[in-house]
C-alpha cells in the first residue's frame, strides 16, 4: 500500500494507492494550520480501514508539511516534481500542466525539455487571492463562479498581488459596476497572472491540463484560460489529488504504519520560532489600560427625546459604511457601521429612510460624505458636501485633542496619516498599493481560521510569545504565518504577531517613522481596526508612547464630515427627503469611452429619471465633453511634440524604434540621425493593454517595473508591422547635464535590451539592434557609431554619422526648448489665474498614457496645471546632495525639487513606477529637500493598474493642505 | 580624543587621531575572506572589528532606519552595524565604520550615503564613516588605502577564495564530519599570524602558502560518491552571506550537495576589467585602460598562482580563469553591461554549467535592479545554449521565509537528483588513496 500526503497552505490531500497504482481511498479537507493533527488522524483512518496492513509506503509533499515531515522522518517530495510523476503517469501526452493551489500557481512543460515553473513570493493569481476576491465581494468562490458565467464585460484588475486587486474591485463595487463582470474580470486577472508570471516566454501549447482546487471548482476560471490559450484544456479526474498521487507513486521506503502515527503524535510541536515580548503581562496590566482609554468617549443623545437641527455625515469607506446624526453639540443620535456590500448607495439609503421614519421630528440641516464612495453617494442622495478624507479626519480627531500633531487612521484597506502642524494639515502619508489591507488582511485571516475579527485580535491579548512576523507587505505575510504554524506557534501567538505586524507596517512602511519624537506628543488613533486592543497596545508599544483613541475611533470619518457639515452649512439642506428617497431608483451600466485613447471603462448611473453619474473616467471630458489640448499640462503636450515625429521614407529602407524607456526622451535625437542616414524612422504605436498584453509572455522576471515590461509589448508590435531592423542600443550612460556626480542610467533602462534580445522570439529576419552607444562622448560616438551601423548596414560612413549626430543634437535641443518654452507659458498662464501649480516629477517615460494612467489630467482637473521636472531642473546650478547624485534623470529630480523651494505656488508630486529601486533613494532625498524649506512632499506609486481613486483623495488633500494655511493667514 | 572635522561639503572625516582612537567596525560579507581581511587592517594599525552579530535585531534596525524598499543588502549592513552601535559593545564616540562603494550605477553606490542618513536618524550624528574604494570617491585622511595595504588585501581575498573553494570540495565527502571546517579554521589563524608579521602576500609566499593549503586539503580523508552538483551566484552580498541568504551552504550541505561558489577575486577582477571594456566602447583616456591593465596583469598572477596551486591535487576542481569566464559570456550578454554583478553574473551561470555545476541557484535580494537582467533575464538564453542546465532564481528579502525558498531549492535538488540518477554518472573525481586521518578541533561557526 502506498500513501501520498499533500499538505498545501489550506487544504491536506491523501490518497492510497494499491500495488496496481489504483486508488483505494482520497481524500481532501481544510486543515486551518492544524496540520500534524490532521495527518495524524488521517492516517489513523487508513489504519482503521485496512487494519492488516502494517507496513506502508509513504512519503509527504507540500511546502506546508516540510517541516512536518524533516521532523518525524517521513520522506519529503517537492510538490510540483511530485505532480509531474504523478502526470506522467496517469495522464501519458500531456503537454503542459497549470496548477492553481492555495497560494502556489504552478506551470509545468512535459514536453520539449522539461520545465517547471511556480511562482515567486508574491501569491498573487492563487486560490488565496480568488478567495480574497470572493471575500471583498461577499460571494463564496462558487458563487463567483456562477455570475461570472453571466458576465458581458471585462475590466482590467491587478492580479499582481490582493492587495493591487483589492485596490482595483472596490472603486469598481463603489461606483455600481456589475458583480458577474468583476467576477469574470477576476478570473481573467488570474489568468493573465499566471501566464504572464510563470510562462515567460514559452508557449502553452498542446494537451493542456488543469489541476489544483480552483481550477477544478472553477468551471468559469478554466473558461477564462481556454479562451486566453485559445485552446480547450481537461480537468482530469482527481485534478486535486495529483501531488498527493505522486508523492504514493515516489514513496519507496517501506515504514510501519502504527509507528508513524506514534511518531507523529509524540512530536509535538517545537516552540521554536522567533518571538517579541507579549502585548500585556497580566490581566491587570490589560485592565489598566482599558479602563485609560475608555475615557475617550463622545456623548450620546436621545433622539426620541432631543429637539433641534440634527447634522449628517457619512463616511463611504472601501469596504465598509460609517454613518452619523449628531447635534450641534456634537452629541450622536444614531450610528451606523456596517459592509458596505458593494452598494454604497442603497446602504446609506436604508439608514437615511429608517431615521426619517423614526425620527419625523427631527429635520436634517446639513449633511457632508466622504470616502471612497463620496461621489456617488454625494450624487445619489444629493448630499450638501462632499469632503475629502483627510479633512475629515482632521476636523474629527480636533474634537478629541485640540492639539493633535499626529492622526493615524487604520480602516480596512489602507492607512491614512496627517502630520498637523500650525492647525493644518502639513503631511499626508496614506499607505502605496503594497502594503495595504491592514485591516481587512486581519479579517481575511481571522475568517480562514475560523474566527470573527474582534475574537481573533483578542486572542492575542495575553498570548506569551508573539510571532515575530516582520513588517513587509501584508501579503506576503501569509507565508511568514505559514512558516509560524510550521514552526508551532500557537493562533494566539500567531494573532498578537499580527496586530503587531500590522502596526509596524504603518510605522516603518508608511510613516517611516524612528522615534516617537518624529510623530509629535499628540497623536490620535483611529480607524476600525484601532477598536481592536490588541493593535492599539501594540502601537503604544511600538512607538513607546500614550495615544488618545476616541470611542467613535471607527467613525471618524463620518464625524468628522458631520462636524463638516455642520460647520459649513449655509440655508437648507438639498439631501433627498424622505419621499424622494423613497422612491430613487438605481440603474447602473457599463460603457467605454471613446474619447481619447486611456478608453476609459465608464460606470454610468442613473439616479431617478433625470441624474446621471459616471465614474471610472479620468478627466472631465465624459462629463464635460470639454475638447482637450487646451489643458495646461505639459505631460499632454509633450505627448503631442513626440508624436509628430513621423516617418520619412529614406533610401535605407525603415528601421524601428521601441517607444518607451529612455526612447521618450531620445526620440528627437534619433529620429533626425537616422532620417538624415536615410533611415524611414518607425516608432511603435502608443501604449495601451493590447499593446502591453502582446509581450507579456516574454518577460522573465514580474517584478521589474512596469514602464519596462511595456518595451517587450512595443517591440513585438515592430516586428508586427514588418519592421525588420530594430534599433534598441544599450546605454549605461545617459547625457552629461552637468548636475551631480555622474551620468548613468538606471541599470533597467541601461541594459534593458539584453532582456528583449535573450526573452524575446525573434522572427529570423528580424534583425534587433542592442550594442553598447554612449551619447555622453559626442566625438567619439561618431567613431563607435560608425563601426556599429556597418556591421549591420554596410556603406555608411564616418561623414554622414558626423553629420546625423549634428542633426540629432539640434533636434534635442529644439525639443527641449519647446517643451521649456510650454512649460513657461503654462506657469505664466497659472499665475495670471491663480492657479496652483504641480510639478508633476518622474522619469521622461512616464509621460506615457498607460504609465501615468491619466494622473496628469486628473490633477488640471482638480483644478492645477501640470509642468513637468525638467521644465524647470535646468535653471537650478549644481548643488550638494545627501546622497550620490549618479543618474541623469534623478538629478533632475533634486534640481526641481530645490528650485521650487521659492516658488510659492509649486508644489512636486513625484511618480514612482512600482519595483524601481532607484526610487527608494531619490524620494527620501526629494522629500529632504522639500521639507527642509516647509514644502510638502507627496509620492504617487504607480504600476500596470493604479487606482485613481487614491490618487485623487492623495491630491485632493493636497491641494486642500496648500489652501489651508492661506485661510488661516486671511482671518 | 579626536576632535569631529568636516569637509567642504559637511562630512564628517575619519582623521589621523581617529585612526589611533576609534574602533573600525567592518560588515561581514563573506565570513572566511573577511576575516583574514579584518588583520589586513589591523596589521597597518587599524581597530578594525568584523561584526557578527545577526538576528531578528538586525533585520529590525535595518527596517526602522533605512527606506524599506532599498536592497536587502544595504538594510542588512546597515542594520548589523546600528544594531552593533547599541548593543554597548563599542562607545560610539571612538567607533567608526567601514563600507565598500563601488561607483557603480547601482544602487549600492549609494549605500554609504543610506547609512549617513541611518545614523543620523538613530542619533549616531558623531560616528565617522569610512568609503572603501577604489575609484577616489570619498577621501580620509586617517584611512588611506596604500600600495601595501591594497596587496594584502587582494591576497587575503584570494586566500579567502581558496579556503572556500575546497572546503566546498571537501567537506560534502569527508568520511569525519568536521575536518574541512577545522582546516579552515587552522589555515585562518595560520594566514592571520602572517599578515601580523607582515608577511603571506609575496608572490613567492601566495604559493607557498597555497601550495600547503591544497596539500592539506588533500590530506582530508574523503569518501567519494557521486552527489548534486549546485552552484551559487548572484548579488555579491547575498551569494556570499550567511544573513542575506539564510544560510545557503549549509542548507545545501545538508542536501548532501557539493557546493560550489565562484570566488571574490572574479568581482575584483570584473569591477577593473570595466574600465577597460568602458573606453574600448565609448572611448575615453587610453592612461585609465592603461592603468587597468596593468592591475588586471596583478591579478591575473595571484590568480594564476591559485590555478596552479589547486591543479597540484588532480581530485581537486581549479576555478577557470577570469578570461576564460568572460569569455563564455560573449554571445550571451554584451560585456558593456556592468551595473551590479553585471555580465559576470551571466559568465559565472556559464562556467558553472561549463564546469559540471549544471544546477544554479541565483541569488539576488527582492527587486534589485540589474538581477532582472543579468540574473533572471539571461536564465532563458542559458537554457537554450544549455538545455541541462537547471537553474533557480531565489529572493531574499526581510519578509521572505525560508520555508518559500527552500521548497524552491529544493524543486531545483528534486530535478537536479533525477538527472543525477539518469545519468548514473561517473563519480566527480577520481578517488585517491586516503591518507591518514588528522585530527583537528571543531570549529566554532557563529550565526
Amino acid at each position: 500500500m502506498q500513501i501520498g500526503i499533500d499538505i498545501g497552505s489550506t487544504t491536506i490531500k491523501c490518497v492510497v494507492l494499491d500495488q496496481s497504482g489504483s486508488i483505494l481511498l482520497s481524500r481532501y479537507e481544510r486543515h486551518y494550520s492544524q496540520i500534524t493533527q490532521k495527518t495524524t488522524e488521517m492516517l489513523q483512518a487508513i489504519r482503521e480501514k485496512y487494519p492488516e496492513e502494517q507496513n506502508i509506503s509513504l512519503a509527504i509533499t507540500g511546502s506546508a508539511g516540510m517541516g512536518m515531515a524533516q521532523g518525524c522522518g517521513i520522506p519529503f517530495v517537492q510538490e510540483v516534481y511530485a505532480t509531474r510523476l504523478a502526470a506522467n503517469t496517469y495522464l501519458p501526452g500531456t503537454d503542459v500542466i497549470i496548477e492553481l493551489g492555495g497560494e502556489d500557481a504552478k506551470i509545468l512543460f512535459l514536453t520539449g525539455g522539461t520545465e517547471v515553473r511556480m511562482n515567486g513570493t508574491c501569491a498573487g493569481g492563487t486560490g488565496a487571492f480568488i478567495d480574497q476576491m470572493a471575500t471583498l465581494m461577499k460571494l463564496t468562490p462558487d458563487e463567483m463562479n456562477e455570475l461570472a458565467a453571466q458576465a458581458t464585460e471585462t475590466y482590467t484588475i491587478a492580479s499582481r498581488c490582493g492587495v493591487f486587486a483589492k485596490t482595483d474591485i472596490q472603486p469598481l463595487l463603489n461606483q455600481g459596476a456589475r458583480k458577474a463582470d468583476i467576477a469574470k474580470s477576476i478570473f481573467f486577472a488570474v489568468v493573465n497572472q499566471t501566464i504572464a508570471g510563470l510562462a515567460q516566454g514559452r508557449p502553452i501549447k498542446g494537451n493542456v491540463v488543469y489541476l489544483g482546487g480552483p481550477l477544478t471548482f472553477l468551471s468559469q476560471l478554466r473558461a477564462a484560460f481556454d479562451e486566453t490559450l485559445h485552446l480547450t484544456g481537461i480537468c482530469p479526474e482527481n485534478s486535486l489529488y495529483y501531488a498527493a498521487l505522486g508523492s504514493a507513486l515516489s514513496a519507496r521506503e517501506e515504514l510501519n504504519l502504527p509507528e508513524i502515527i506514534h511518531r507523529l503524535e509524540s512530536s509535538g510541536v517545537t516552540g521554536h520560532y522567533d518571538s517579541i515580548p507579549p502585548l500585556f503581562q497580566s490581566q491587570e496590566e490589560y485592565e489598566a489600560f482599558r479602563l485609560r482609554h475608555e475615557k475617550a468617549q463622545v456623548p450620546t443623545c436621545d433622539p426620541e427625546t432631543y429637539q433641534g437641527p440634527v447634522y449628517l455625515g457619512v463616511d463611504s469607506g472601501s469596504t465598509t459604511i460609517k454613518a452619523l446624526v449628531i447635534t450641534p453639540d456634537g452629541a450622536i443620535l444614531r450610528s451606523l457601521y456596517q459592509p458596505n456590500n458593494g452598494n454604497p448607495v442603497q446602504v446609506v439609503r436604508e439608514f437615511l429612510l429608517e431615521f426619517y421614519k423614526d425620527f419625523p421630528h427631527l429635520p436634517i440641516a446639513g449633511s457632508a460624505v466622504t470616502g471612497y464612495g463620496e461621489e456617488i453617494v454625494q450624487n445619489a442622495l444629493l448630499m450638501d458636501h462632499g469632503v475629502v478624507e483627510t479633512m475629515a479626519h482632521f476636523t474629527a480627531a480636533k474634537r478629541f485633542l485640540p492639539e493633535v500633531e499626529f492622526i493615524i487612521d487604520i480602516g480596512g484597506q489602507d492607512i491614512k496619516c496627517f502630520k498637523i502642524r500650525g492647525g493644518a494639515i502639513d503631511n499626508i502619508f496614506l499607505n502605496e498599493a503594497c502594503s495595504s489591507g491592514c485591516g481587512s488582511f486581519l479579517q481575511t485571516f481571522a475568517n480562514a481560521l475560523g474566527y470573527s475579527v474582534a475574537d481573533f485580535a483578542k486572542l492575542g491579548l495575553l498570548a506569551d510569545a508573539p510571532v515575530d512576523l516582520g513588517s513587509r507587505c501584508t501579503v506576503f505575510m501569509n507565508s511568514s504565518v505559514k512558516q509560524a504554524q510550521k514552526d508551532g506557534a500557537s493562533v494566539e501567538n500567531i494573532s498578537a504577531g499580527l496586530s503587531i505586524s500590522v502596526v509596524k507596517n504603518a510605522l516603518y512602511k508608511v510613516i517611516r517613522a524612528s522615534s516617537p519624537q518624529e510623530l509629535g506628543e499628540h497623536i490620535v488613533v483611529q480607524g476600525g481596526t484601532f477598536l481592536n486592543d490588541a493593535v492599539l497596545r501594540a502601537f503604544e508599544q511600538e512607538m513607546g508612547v500614550q495615544v488618545v483613541r476616541p470611542s467613535v475611533a471607527g467613525l471618524m470619518g463620518a464625524y468628522g464630515a458631520a462636524l463638516y457639515a455642520m460647520e459649513r452649512q449655509k440655508g437648507s439642506s438639498t439631501l433627498l427627503g424622505p419621499e424622494e428617497l423613497q422612491n430613487l431608483t438605481h440603474k447602473v451600466q457599463a460603457v467605454e469611452c471613446g474619447l481619447c485613447q486611456n478608453h476609459c471603462k465608464l460606470t454610468v448611473n442613473q439616479f431617478g429619471s433625470d441624474r446621471r453619474f459616471i465614474s471610472g473616467n479620468r478627466c472631465e471630458r465624459p462629463v464635460t465633453h470639454r475638447a482637450a489640448g487646451d489643458l495646461p499640462d505639459i505631460y499632454e503636450h509633450k505627448l503631442q511634440l513626440l508624436r509628430s515625429y513621423q516617418p520619412i521614407r529614406g533610401k535605407r529602407g525603415q528601421l524601428g524604434l521601441p517607444m518607451g524607456l529612455n526612447f521618450y526622451e531620445l526620440l528627437p535625437f534619433w529620429h533626425a540621425f537616422f532620417t538624415k542616414l536615410g533611415f524611414e524612422v518607425i516608432t511603435s504605436p502608443p501604449s495601451n493593454r493590447a499593446l502591453y498584453l502582446r509581450g507579456q509572455g516574454s518577460i522573465p522576471s514580474d517584478t521589474v517595473c512596469f514602464p519596462a515590461k511595456l518595451m517587450h509589448g512595443h517591440v513585438q508590435s515592430l516586428i508586427d508591422q514588418g519592421v525588420k531592423h530594430i534599433f534598441y542600443p544599450c546605454m549605461t550612460y545617459n547625457l552629461n547635464e552637468h548636475k551631480g556626480d555622474n551620468h548613468y542610467n538606471c541599470p533597467v533602462v541601461a541594459y534593458y535590451p539584453e532582456v528583449i534580445g535573450g526573452n524575446m522570439p525573434l522572427p529570423s529576419d528580424v534583425v534587433l539592434i542592442t550594442d553598447y552607444i554612449g551619447l555622453h562622448r559626442p566625438k567619439d560616438f561618431t567613431h563607435k557609431m560608425t563601426a556599429i551601423l556597418q556591421k549591420y548596414f554596410p556603406g555608411i560612413t564616418l561623414k554622414e554619422v558626423q553629420e546625423a549626430l549634428k542633426a540629432g543634437q539640434k533636434e534635442y535641443d529644439s525639443y527641449f526648448t519647446q517643451v521649456r518654452a510650454r512649460g513657461d507659458a503654462i506657469i505664466q498662464e497659472a499665475r495670471k489665474e491663480h492657479k496652483p501649480i504641480i510639478v508633476l516629477a518622474g522619469r521622461p517615460y512616464h509621460v506615457d498614457p498607460e504609465i501615468n494612467h491619466g494622473i496628469d489630467k486628473l490633477i488640471c482637473s482638480c483644478g492645477a496645471a501640470v509642468i513637468s521636472e525638467d521644465c524647470i531642473s535646468q535653471e537650478e546650478p549644481p548643488f550638494q546632495t545627501g546622497v550620490l547624485n549618479q543618474w541623469t534623470y534623478h538629478a533632475r529630480l533634486y534640481a526641481a525639487a530645490r528650485h521650487i523651494r521659492q516658488e510659492k505656488d509649486m508644489n512636486l508630486v513625484q511618480l514612482v513606477s512600482f519595483g524601481c529601486g532607484l526610487d527608494a533613494v531619490t524620494t527620501d532625498e526629494v522629500r529632504s529637500i522639500l521639507e527642509s524649506e516647509n514644502k510638502i512632499y507627496t509620492q504617487i506609486k504607480i504600476d500596470e493598474i493604479t487606482n485613481l481613486g487614491a490618487v485623487k483623495i492623495r491630491l485632493r488633500s493636497l491641494l486642500a493642505a496648500l489652501e489651508a494655511p492661506e485661510r488661516a493667514g486671511g482671518k | 580624543m579626536a576632535k569631529l572635522q568636516y569637509d567642504k561639503k559637511g562630512r564628517l572625516m575619519f582623521t589621523q587621531e581617529m585612526r589611533r582612537e576609534y574602533t573600525i567596525l567592518v560588515p561581514n560579507m563573506a565570513p572566511i575572506h573577511f576575516r583574514i581581511l579584518e588583520s589586513v587592517l589591523r596589521s597597518h594599525g587599524y581597530r578594525a572589528v568584523l561584526l557578527n552579530n545577526c538576528g531578528p535585531s538586525v533585520t529590525e534596525n535595518g527596517l526602522k532606519y533605512v527606506h524599506n524598499d532599498t536592497c536587502y543588502p544595504a538594510l542588512l549592513v546597515i542594520g548589523q552595524m546600528i544594531d552593533a552601535l547599541k548593543s554597548g559593545n563599542y562607545d560610539p564616540d571612538h567607533t567608526a565604520l567601514l563600507l565598500s562603494q563601488t561607483g557603480g550605477g547601482c544602487r549600492a553606490s549609494n549605500y554609504i550615503h543610506l547609512l549617513r542618513k541611518a545614523l543620523h536618524r538613530a542619533g549616531f550624528d558623531q560616528v565617522p564613516v569610512i568609503s572603501l574604494n577604489i575609484s577616489g570617491l570619498e577621501k580620509n585622511k586617517g584611512f588611506q588605502l596604500t600600495l601595501p595595504l591594497l596587496r594584502q588585501a587582494m591576497a587575503a581575498l584570494v586566500y579567502g577564495d581558496l579556503l572556500m573553494l575546497l572546503s566546498n570540495q571537501v567537506k560534502p565527502y569527508e568520511t569525519e564530519k568536521g575536518q574541512a571546517m577545522a582546516m579552515v579554521e587552522t589555515w585562518s589563524q595560520r594566514l592571520v599570524q602572517q599578515f601580523e608579521k607582515k608577511s603571506g602576500y609575496g608572490k613567492k609566499e601566495i604559493a607557498q602558502n597555497m601550495g600547503e593549503i591544497v596539500r592539506d586539503f588533500a590530506r582530508i580523508p574523503v569518501q567519494m560518491t557521486p552527489k548534486v552538483k549546485v552552484g551559487v551566484v548572484g548579488e555579491i552580498y547575498v551569494k556570499y552571506s550567511k544573513l542575506g541568504n539564510n544560510d545557503l551552504e549549509g542548507l545545501l550541505y545538508r542536501e548532501d550537495c557539493e557546493v560550489m561558489i565562484p570566488g571574490v577575486l572574479n568581482f575584483v577582477m570584473y569591477c577593473i576589467e570595466n574600465n577597460i571594456t568602458d573606453v574600448e566602447l565609448y572611448g575615453g583616456s587610453p592612461i585609465k585602460a592603461m592603468v587597468a591593465k596593468k592591475i588586471m596583469d596583478y591579478l591575473c598572477s595571484i590568480e594564476k598562482a591559485m590555478i596552479d596551486a589547486v591543479s597540484q591535487e588532480p581530485r581537486f576542481q581549479a576555478p577557470s580563469p577570469f578570461y576564460h569566464t568572460k569569455e563564455l559570456s560573449r554571445g550571451l550578454i554584451g560585456s558593456g553591461c556592468k551595473m551590479g554583478e553585471g555580465w559576470l553574473l551571466t559568465a559565472e551561470m556559464a562556467e558553472l554549467i561549463d564546469a559540471g555545476f549544471q544546477n544554479i541557484i541565483c541569488t539576488q535580494p527582492f527587486g534589485c535592479l540589474p538581477n532582472h537582467i543579468v540574473g533572471k533575464g539571461m536564465i532563458r538564453k542559458l537554457k537554450e545554449i544549455y538545455p541541462d542546465s537547471n537553474i533557480v532564481p531565489i529572493d531574499y528579502d526581510p519578509s521572505a521565509t525560508s520555508v518559500n525558498q527552500e521548497n524552491r531549492i529544493k524543486l531545483m535538488l528534486a530535478i537536479a537528483r533525477e538527472n543525477l540518477e539518469k545519468k548514473t554518472a561517473p563519480l566527480a573525481y577520481p578517488q585517491k588513496k586516503q591518507a591518514p586521518v588528522s585530527h583537528a578541533a571543531s570549529s566554532s561557526a557563529t550565526c
